[in-house]
């Protein structure tokens, strides 16, 4: 939580101002007893009418200058916490995307939008209650223990007592609460996960009619959340209760003591009564600040769950290389496996072990094996999705490590098996590739990826509005507006992987056409299960188990590689 | 408009709380003691003060008395206080559970359209921060509105008891601070609803980028999701500063109500005791009281601005909450459908604009293997929303059994039928979890059947935990076509009369795909099934072979003849040679 308060840097003056001019309403605020006890010790017991109706005056003074610096210090510590929040979103949405691929399998989705969401909502509202009344509640009790001394030394002696005390059974409540808040977030990550599966797996959830089982589940979760808090509420509950009775303790020995002393002719009436009064203030203060303090503690928990994803360091950062995609040796291998292995993290075994192969600028490579086989992780090697374990994986005859993060995933465009499209129109997601593209550009791309006729048919075209995931396309429509968007990056190597499995084998044959008829024709990497997709492709892969185990040309492999073969029958066995 | 609105918010929020009505009566009882209590104290500490009067003038014994009095009397206060607090706890964390449970059950009872066509970002956002919003502001309610109402009647009773003059001076003052409290409060409610539709815009872009991060980082556009992040954001920052500080602006004002009101009290109650009509210990108790009265005023204001809020959000859940239900189901129940399946002139299409099934015809025999093709975006899909009763035809009719499908339960519908779609998804939970989703009692000799049947078995067992390795949401590092194995284990599971494969094995190879469809053949003798491919040898061994373009089929029959017809069929079943003759 702590390393959180670097976002307050940019509020510095806020954070100062906010607090000082609460401060100084609780000056004018302090004053009003004294003001009281002259009232009555020299209006009263002086029967002087004039000095009570000028201490009037004072005191509605008092209130007015109260009230203006207590609405300047709102409005600075509003812009403050309002500020503070909107940076942290900012920084911890950049830290979310900069997490590499792994780092996000393991922490999971829900989680990071409930700590980007309700969690920095809380810690927006603690900070915002934080520097209004933080400052001004031990002002306040402070104050009224200096002011005490003034009147009675003897008698301020208690204050010194009373106040540790309080301090160390807000403080002890407060500790006791912080983990049970953790808690809380933690049971609402799960409420949230359950949520988000409900809605997107709907269909799959009403087919199997098991509305009533997650109804059940759900209510389970929500139960758990309920008890903690519960939980929580006995705890933080008692904070207000037990300050109760420890301040009426206080304020009788401060009665009895002053008793003594009136009876010594030490103190007068007045006196007693403004230091009575003093208490009251510091009783009236702890309420607000029990309110205060449990809306910190459940800040703290939500700020450390938000600090604990800044503590993720991303696996892959973008600092990594410095050299460009051009300045490799212009060697007739353009990429290169050497070696590689691979497994995922918490993974027992490899998914890919000991993998050399070498391809030419331009080729078309296929790639081909069962479920599993570790296909899709081959090729997530070469844009860096995923660090390999060992071995490595050369562009241009250069390590991808080597390469600035960012101009290598420029160079390598991927079309990933789930055709994930966004809310906006068809123009705004192809521009995903290629951000200042002319209409022709677009057009251009759309034409290769066989997208053409899927804009053309939309009276709209390029602006017709997309829903979030693309859910108002077909599975086919959308694969090849990703592809589209793909080619828009102009890449030097473009990876389609099985992206084109919802595509018909015509348009399939066709897209692989216009692919090799492009002018610089990329290096493509085809994954797929259709051995039609790939027969003619310059290099076929074989892969069993993580393991390669067949290279070569279709006819080469169909003779020789029995995995390939096996592939092939299974498609056109009627031929065999 | 907007107040009857708000009325509306109120009247629906007290029916949920309606149900702990005698908690919530003991917790208005126990606040009455305790603000009775605690306002009795000041006045034996007032009584106590009146014994010392000056030097040597001092009633020690009636000082011991009353100091003793006051702090048992301060003891069981803090007893009742402590007691409340739990109860309200207790009152508020139960509501906010029904409301979210009730939320969630509404998530299953809405059409699919409306799941469909709303982010889920933005329902998430009502079921998670609004709700949290809300109990914020309800918990506030309870512990601050009761006693604050208790606190004022009360120290009106005492004051009037102690002097009714100055009395009447407080009773005419404060209720400015209510006035100026409505004033903002009024103004506010408008501020939190904008910043509460930012939020919820905001999660929503959230949740689809942080959802698709992996998309999001291939195509390195970080910063350009960054901006539109940031464009929302400063929204969000403008209107949250807005509303926390107008809403912030009561407290002040309403203090300076009350620092009239004090002065008030003080002048007159001093220019009284000077004429002897009270003393000095009745003046200092009652300026106490004329604190304390106020004080709740203050209290009541600050609880008002924080309900204001936390109405705000409980009308977006309201709303959420009483979405049109799905249209109401049949009552008849299939257990076992035979699986006679008919289609007859079925008119359906998402929009009224773009009409998609028109006079849709099918009739299927028990047993029957039904494969549909044809290019993308011709309905294919749009067929099976239908069947599972995703969407509801325009017009025409589906029978199951000659029973209209419309006339089902749609568990009885559902329960017959398996569906594997392209789109695979898995929960959060064990491989055994994910498997065990169809026919929760399953053994685990079942399981491990229908997962060597789908041939998931040896991909499982080379997992961490076996079947008791958790995946979490959406699968995390399984390729997409281990998912799909996963999901027809699913299905082979639980085994229903009849059977829905929507581009079921499209990422499965095809070796895999033929042992799992002899499976499938195996399992499935004489149940009818409908499968979509485009992956023609997933399909050659149908029964028929529906060929779809633009929502009608345009042929018709099994391999053989549609060959020989050398129509649509045939072309796109000679296209995948197409590179092989190259």
């Amino acid at each position: 939580m702590k390393k959180l308060l670097v976002y307050l840097k940019d509020y510095k003056k806020e954070s100062i101002l906010g607090p000082s001019f609460k401060l100084l309403e609780v000056l004018f605020e302090l004053m009003v007893p004294l003001v009281v006890a002259r009232m009555i010790d020299v209006g009263i017991d002086g029967g002087n009418k004039e000095y009570i109706i000028k201490m009037f005056f004072v005191l509605i003074a008092l209130g007015l200058t109260g009230l203006i610096s207590a609405i300047t210090a709102q409005y600075f510590a509003a812009r403050a916490a309002v500020g503070f929040a909107k940076k942290l979103r900012h920084s911890l949405f950049c830290h979310i995307q900069s997490l590499s691929f792994s780092e996000i399998d393991k922490i999971g989705t829900s989680s990071l939008i409930t700590r980007m969401t309700s969690d920095i909502n809380q810690v927006q509202s603690g900070v915002n209650m934080t520097l209004r009344l933080l400052l001004r509640s031990p002002f306040v009790v402070f104050g009224a223990m200096i002011m005490a001394f003034t009147i009675d030394v003897k008698a301020a002696w208690i204050f010194v007592v009373t106040i540790p005390l309080l301090t160390i059974v807000i403080f002890g409540i407060m500790l006791l609460c912080i983990p049970k808040y953790r808690k809380v977030q933690e049971k609402l990550d799960k409420v949230l996960e359950i949520t988000r599966e409900n809605l997107t797996g709907i269909r799959v959830i009403r087919a199997f009619c098991r509305e009533k089982e997650e109804k059940k589940e759900f209510d389970k979760r929500n139960e758990e959340l309920s008890v903690v808090q519960k939980l929580v509420g006995r705890i933080s509950g008692l904070m207000n209760p037990l300050t109760y009775v420890m301040i009426n303790v206080a304020i009788a020995i401060l009665v009895w003591q002053g008793a003594i002393r009136v009876n010594a002719g030490v103190l007068t009436q007045g006196a007693v009564i403004a230091l009575y009064n003093y208490m009251s203030q510091i009783l009236v203060e702890l309420i607000k600040l029990a309110n205060l303090i449990l809306n910190m503690t459940k800040s703290f928990a939500c700020g450390n769950r938000i600090q604990a994803i800044f503590e993720i360091k991303p696996g892959i950062t973008k600092e990594s290389g410095n050299i460009n995609l051009q300045d490799g040796s212009m060697t007739d291998v353009f990429v290169e496996f050497k070696g590689v292995h691979f497994a995922y993290e918490d993974s027992r075994e490899d998914a890919l072990s000991n993998i050399s192969f070498s391809v030419r600028k331009g080729e078309m490579i296929g790639i081909i094996g069962g479920t599993g086989s570790g296909k899709t992780s081959l090729v997530h090697l070469i844009p860096r999705y995923y660090d390999v374990t060992k071995g490595e994986v050369r562009i241009n005859g250069k390590n991808v490590k080597d390469y600035p993060l960012v101009s290598l995933r420029e160079k390598v465009a991927v079309v990933l098996q789930k055709a994930v499209l966004f809310k906006g129109t068809i123009r705004d997601n192809l521009k995903w590739g290629k951000k200042d593209a002319t209409d022709e550009e677009i057009y251009k791309a759309l034409t290769i990826a066989q997208a053409k006729d899927v804009v053309e048919k939309k009276e709209e075209g390029l602006d017709y509005v997309l829903e979030q995931g693309g859910k108002n396309l077909s599975g086919g429509q959308r694969q090849r507006l990703t592809i589209a968007r793909a080619l828009l990056c102009e890449p030097d190597i473009l990876i389609l992987d099985d992206s084109a499995s919802a595509l018909d084998y015509a348009t399939d044959a066709n897209l692989r056409k216009a692919i090799q008829d492009m002018k610089n024709r990329p290096t493509t990497f085809i994954v797929s299960q259709r051995t039609s997709s790939i027969q003619n492709a310059d290099k076929i892969i074989v892969l069993e188990d993580g393991e390669l185990v067949g290279i070569g040309k279709h006819e080469q492999l169909l003779n020789h590689c029995k995995i390939y073969q096996e592939i092939y029958y299974s498609q056109f066995k009627k031929e065999a | 408009m907007e107040e009857k609105r708000q009325n509306n918010t109120i009247k629906k929020v007290l029916k949920y709380v309606k149900k702990y009505w005698g908690l919530l009566l003991f917790s208005i009882v126990l606040a009455f003691v305790s603000v009775l209590l605690s306002l009795y104290i000041p006045i034996l500490v007032g009584d106590t003060i009146d014994e010392i009067l000056g030097m040597g003038q001092v009633n020690f014994i009636q000082v011991k008395r009353l100091l003793i009095g006051s702090l048992i009397l301060a003891v069981i206060t803090a007893l009742c206080q402590w007691i409340m607090n739990i109860i309200n706890n207790k009152i508020t964390f139960q509501v906010i559970r029904d409301m979210r449970k009730e939320a969630f059950a509404k998530i299953q009872e809405l059409p699919l359209k409306y799941v469909d066509t709303h982010p889920y970002g933005e329902i998430v956002s009502k079921i998670i921060a609004d709700v949290d919003q809300f109990a914020d502001g309800l918990l506030m309610g309870f512990t601050q509105l009761f006693t604050g109402v208790v606190t004022i009647i009360g120290t009106l009773v005492f004051m009037f008891s102690i002097h009714w003059k100055i009395a009447i001076v407080v009773v005419v003052l404060t209720p400015i601070s209510l006035f100026v409290a409505r004033f903002i409060a009024k103004r506010t409610y408008n501020m939190f609803r904008v910043q509460s539709e930012y939020r919820g815009e905001q999660t929503s872009l959230i949740d689809e980028m942080v959802g698709n991060q992996k998309v999001v980082q291939a195509y390195t556009q970080e910063e350009e999701i960054l901006e539109k992040f940031d464009d929302i954001n400063e929204k969000l920052s403008e209107a949250s500063l807005k509303a926390t500080f107008f809403s912030s602006l009561t407290n002040p004002c309403t203090r300076f109500v009350n620092s009239i009101v004090y002065a008030a009290v003080g002048l007159s109650g001093a220019l009284s005791a000077m004429n002897g009509g009270i003393t000095v210990g009745a003046l200092s108790c009652f300026l106490s009281y004329a604190n304390q009265y106020t004080k709740p005023f203050n209290e009541i204001s600050g609880v008002i601005t924080e309900l204001q809020n936390a109405m705000a959000c409980a009308t977006r859940i309201f709303e959420f909450i009483e979405e049109e239900n799905q249209v109401l189901e049949g009552a008849k129940i299939i257990d076992e459908a035979d699986g006679n399946v008919r289609l007859s002139q079925v008119c359906f299409s998402y929009v009224p604009e773009v009409k998609l099934l028109e006079n849709f015809n099918l009739s299927v025999k028990p047993g029957q293997r039904v494969a549909i093709v044809g290019p993308t975006g011709c309905g294919k899909t749009t067929v099976i929303n239908l069947l599972m009763r995703f969407y509801d035809v325009n017009s025409g009719t589906i029978c199951i059994e000659e029973t209209d499908i419309r006339d089902m339960t749609r568990r009885s519908l559902r329960k017959n039928f398996g569906m594997v779609l392209q789109e695979t998804w898995l929960k959060a939970g064990t491989i055994a979890d994910n498997l065990k989703m169809g026919k929760p009692n399953a053994t685990d000799e079942e399981m491990l059947k229908a997962a060597k049947a789908s041939h998931a078995h040896s991909f499982i067992k080379r997992l961490p935990n076996g079947y008791d390795t958790y995946i979490s949401e959406g699968g995390g590092s399984l390729s997409q076509g281990q998912k799909q194995l996963l999901c027809i284990a699913r299905v082979m599971l639980c085994l229903p009369p009849m059977l829905i494969l929507d581009e079921a094995t499209s990422s499965i190879d095809t070796r895999t795909e033929l042992k799992i469809q002899e499976a499938f053949a195996r399992l499935m003798k004489g149940r009818t099934s409908f499968i979509v491919a485009h992956r023609l040898s997933t399909i050659q061994e149908a029964d028929i072979i529906l060929v779809m373009k633009d929502g009608n089929i345009i042929e018709q029959g099994d391999h053989d003849s549609l060959m020989k017809k050398n129509g649509f069929y045939a072309n796109l079943y000679n296209s995948q040679f197409i590179t092989v003759q190259q």
